[in-house]
């Protein structure tokens, strides 16, 4: 199978969405994190890969353990890929309303 | 700057809410999304069908200079009620992404002011995101051109 690895498809699963909550308090080891969940150990290390490969998560060595932190700046992308859209909408409402405002003068 | 229009799209959710309060009471703006005219007006497309009624169809396409049709999409009719509301499907032609559902809500605040909440459901909250991301190309696109437009005049 081919995993488009994007940021969109990593927060579409619910499990990963709770990862990101869990790693936005504070970084944690991959054994911290799986002990939150009932899935098998392995399971959360592919999403932990999916989250890490698309930069949601970011690894740091610490001595022998590896922590997760979450990368805000990956996180502020989704956010704002909402703005360009609401400004398509606002051009066009604002059109909308211009020219209805021409019909309101005629009546 | 005022935000007038406000779209809400929670992670992870299929859905989004688009809302806008306008200066005009609420039949003017029912006009503007029932009367094809006024539709190609402001949203600068060519309305090929538009049948405003249960099971009554509708269908866009905007072409560009050359002729060459860059946008297409149509859908159906499920409700159309006079001043109140539209709900409706949406499909883009030609570009794979799946079908939405549109619930058009249409609401007087007062006798000269409304208010439009449009809400889309899609089929997954990968497609809602797909589709978001695709408008933002096109908002990027857009203000390519124009700053591409305003540099040609300075030459």
């Amino acid at each position: 199978m081919n995993l488009r690895r994007d940021v969109f498809q990593a927060i579409a699963d619910p499990t990963r969405r709770a990862i990101l909550v869990l790693v936005a308090v504070h970084a944690m080891t991959a054994g911290a994190i799986a002990a939150n969940f009932d899935t098998a150990r392995p399971t959360v290390s592919k999403h932990l890969a999916i989250l890490t490969e698309c930069e949601l998560l970011r690894q740091e060595q610490n001595g022998r353990e590896i922590y997760y932190h979450l990368n805000p700046d990956k996180m502020k992308e989704i956010a704002d890929f909402i703005e360009p859209f609401r400004q398509h909408w606002d051009d066009k409402f604002n059109k909308l309303e211009d020219i209805m405002r021409q019909y309101k003068t005629k009546k | 700057m005022e935000r007038k229009t406000q779209v809400q799209a929670a992670e992870g959710k299929q859905e989004l809410t688009i809302t806008r309060e306008f200066e005009l009471p609420v039949e003017l703006l029912f006009r503007a999304y029932a009367e094809p005219e006024i539709i190609e007006q402001w949203m600068g497309t060519k309305v090929l069908a538009f049948n405003g009624q249960k099971f009554g169809n509708w269908q866009y396409a905007t072409s560009d200079k050359e002729g060459k049709v860059v946008f297409s999409a149509n859908g159906t009719f499920h409700e159309f009620v006079t001043d109140q509301k539209i709900t409706r499907t949406f499909e883009m032609e030609n570009t794979g992404f799946g079908i939405q559902l549109e619930f058009l809500n249409f609401e007087a605040l007062s006798d000269d002011t409304s208010k439009l909440t449009v809400h889309i459901l899609y089929g997954s909250p990968a497609e809602r995101d797909q589709f978001l991301k695709i408008g933002m190309d096109k908002g990027m696109n857009m203000a390519h051109n124009r700053l591409q437009q305003v540099a040609e005049k300075l030459k």
